[in-house]
């Protein structure tokens, strides 16, 4: 039971890294109709970064936490103002094709500089220990990252809900001519969007740095599983990400721990076959209605 | 119309990538000696991008390339060509990326032997290649015995390692040690199935049990390892001894979960299958202070791979892991038979290597069987040495004992028929 528990658990925490990148990744669509497929090569850039930090400035964890994603943040914005913004107005398929080769770029760059083998990094010290309470036993530092992922999806949500500009960054989602009819300069915005997602992706590289062996093709293949979990909960859904991040993260773990190595290999995958089957806009989304 | 109009550029574009991917090959140039063509082309197919592209990548060029440099300045004028060329691909450890590059190579590019071929399942594909079109490939890198048992072929040579010298060491010298339960797990594919079996077989002939296997998904796209170990504190009964069979990046995921679970702590030991220099210096040897290992060959052994490694350190600012050495040595070999028979006609060349005895850098009481084409040589038990041990950069491992040939390999298998 208590063995249960921890599976679960730690499904959650990954779940956590499933639905932040997801999010990032639904506003990012939700705003720009773009399909960021750079998304993952983001995600090991924050992870480098809180390496980098480390290494190179001696910052720790605590500093890269802040700072990486504010950095990411602006490179972003850089490269929706200098390539991306130039292709929205075009077939979506072309910003596809250049996020795809943005991804090849930053990650060859850095296979360039530093191998790809991993790069040591360590667990912060407040954090190295163990929560236990009876049999069950967890590391501290993967239960922070949960708390923060939970905080982090609220803290979004708040902004979007609650926020003059959430407001418009929602109708602008929704009804983007009709929301610049109301006198709202919405390619204002697009650029800080982009770059929210993006420092969004740079967080959970940071949260990951720790946990997972920091090498560039980090970010590559969970991407297509982030894919597949804004699928399941519908593209541009931000409810639906965050929901099917934690979703997914407890059905993988159970289907590893419980199930023939294959099951949790496709389960995600099946998943979002049924459910396109079965509701194509995704569990959360609504279907498209003429506007 | 538009639609059309604005899709043609992408299909172009997909097709420029496309046929980026694939290597010009000249054509086959005449020549007047008893090559074929009048020169020697060696290839090395292997993982230059992803998770293997360290242990073995481009550097393994760079080995095969000093093989030739060795080959021209010990023969010289008298050797059986002096146009000895060296081609590479990246097959990205698929297996129908590396079926086209191996045909790629033999059939356009004029390769007379392939080399190195990390991942079993696609090392399989390139034997199957390489039975078809009669060429010689030497796999250094994967490890599945199917390559020397049901799918060997008569062009094909298991140079270097296999998955049950792995686990004739480790899983019998660490049971001996005792670890009586063990707990593997595995990257699902042929290598991670071949040591499962292997570590199992050889568990239990020293005495101890293997109490479960799990499977993660291989190519392993959250690079988390941590239902698996967690499962280990469940099981009953309980493990002593986590069993890893993930190699290259795989295995320094793994490797970094054990410890942040704490499962030492939780008296469960550490035994790593497959391990290459390049995963202890990317973990730091702190990581992994202590664990034994079976190594095929270590840089810091003696004088001759010292000299080497010095070598290999001046053009790479690395050390050899034992696939570069391999590579060094195999293709050297393959050289040697050539000047030998006078011809690369492979089947000749073939004749001249099955049971050779050999002793060079990598190989120590070298033997190439004839009956399966299994390279068998001796082997080392391998501790890794705490950072307070270590005297100098990559100086990891401390040799606990070299096991003989005979003991380090299985015999033929009796699956193989050239």
């Amino acid at each position: 039971m208590a063995n249960f528990l921890e599976q679960t658990v730690n499904g959650l925490v990954n779940g956590g890294f499933y639905a932040m990148l997801a999010l990032g990744l639904a506003v990012i669509f939700g705003m720009l109709k773009v399909v960021n497929f750079a998304h993952g090569a983001f995600y090991m850039l924050g992870a480098f970064g809180a390496y980098l930090c480390l290494r190179e400035l001696g910052l720790s964890f605590w500093w890269a936490l802040p700072l990486v994603p504010v950095v990411l943040g602006v490179l972003g914005m850089g490269l929706e103002r200098a390539v991306i913004h130039r292709l929205t107005r075009l077939d979506p398929l072309y910003n596809f094709l250049l996020t795809f080769g943005l991804t090849l770029i930053l990650q060859d760059l850095v296979k360039w500089r530093y191998g790809v083998s991993a790069n040591p990094y360590e667990v912060p010290a407040a954090l190295r220990g163990t929560l236990r309470a009876g049999s069950f036993e967890f590391p501290a530092y993967r239960v922070f990252v949960f708390g923060f992922a939970v905080l982090a999806c609220a803290a979004v949500w708040w902004l979007l809900t609650r926020t003059r500009i959430g407001m418009v960054v929602r109708a602008a989602t929704e009804r983007p001519e009709l929301t610049g009819a109301l006198g709202i300069d919405v390619a204002r915005w697009t650029t800080p969007v982009f770059g929210f997602g993006v420092a969004l992706a740079g967080l959970a590289g940071v949260l990951a740095a720790p946990m997972q062996a920091v090498n560039p093709l980090m970010g590559a293949d969970l991407i297509i599983v982030v894919f597949a979990v804004v699928v399941i909960g519908g593209l541009g859904s931000i409810l639906g990400s965050v929901a099917t991040g934690f979703g997914v993260g407890i059905a993988v773990a159970w289907a590893q721990a419980y199930a023939p190595p294959v099951v949790a290999q496709v389960l995600v995958f099946v998943v979002m076959a049924a459910v396109l089957l079965w509701r194509p806009a995704g569990l959360f989304g609504r279907e498209e209605t003429p506007a | 119309m538009r639609t059309i109009r604005i899709r043609k550029p992408l299909a172009l574009a997909a097709a420029a990538l496309v046929l980026a991917g694939c290597g010009g090959g000249g054509p086959r140039g005449g020549g007047g000696s008893k090559l074929t063509d009048g020169k020697i082309v060696l290839g090395v197919l292997n993982d230059q991008s992803g998770g293997y592209a360290d242990l073995g990548g481009k550097n393994a060029v760079v080995a095969v390339q000093l093989a030739i440099d060795d080959f021209k300045a010990k023969y010289g004028a008298k050797a059986v060509t002096k146009d000895i060329t060296v081609v590479t691909a990246d097959h990205q450890n698929k297996p129908d990326v590396a079926k086209t590059d191996a045909q790629q190579m033999y059939d356009r590019q004029g390769v007379d032997a392939i080399f190195d071929v990390p991942t079993s399942s696609a090392a399989l594909a390139v034997a199957d290649v390489a039975k078809q079109d009669k060429r010689l490939y030497f796999n250094i890198s994967a490890a599945s015995d199917d390559l020397n048992g049901k799918s060997c072929n008569k062009f094909t040579f298991h140079y270097a390692y296999d998955t049950n010298m792995l686990a004739n060491g480790t899983g019998a010298a660490d049971t001996e040690g005792g670890a009586r339960n063990w707990y593997l797990v595995y990257p699902n594919y042929a290598f991670g199935q071949d040591m499962t079996r292997g570590f199992t077989q050889a568990v239990s002939k020293a005495g101890g049990h293997v109490v479960a296997t799990a499977g993660s998904p291989f190519p392993n796209p959250t690079e988390d390892y941590s239902s698996l170990l967690l499962k280990a504190a469940s099981l009953n009964p309980k493990p002593d001894t986590l069993g890893v069979m993930q190699a290259g990046a795989d295995l320094q995921n793994v490797v970094k979960q054990y410890n942040q679970f704490k499962l030492k702590d939780r008296g469960i030991k550490l035994a790593v299958g497959l391990m290459f220099i390049t995963d202890i210096h990317s973990l730091g040897p702190d990581a992994l202070a202590g664990t034994t290992f079976t190594d095929a060959w270590y840089w810091n052994f003696d004088q001759t791979n010292r000299s080497f490694a010095n070598r290999f350190y001046a053009k790479t600012q690395t050390r050899p892991t034992f696939a570069h050495a391999a590579n060094y040595s195999a293709a050297l070999n393959y050289l040697e038979a050539v000047q030998a028979a006078g011809t690369d006609d492979a089947a000749t060349v073939v004749g001249n290597l099955e049971g050779k005895k050999i002793n060079d850098v990598f190989l120590r009481n070298g033997t190439v069987r004839a009956a399966d084409h299994l390279v068998t040589h001796d082997a080392y038990l391998a501790q890794v040495k705490p950072s307070s041990q270590v005297a100098e950069p990559w100086d990891y491992e401390k040799i606990i004992k070299t096991i003989p040939a005979d003991q380090a390999f299985n015999p033929p298998s009796g699956d193989c028929h050239l």
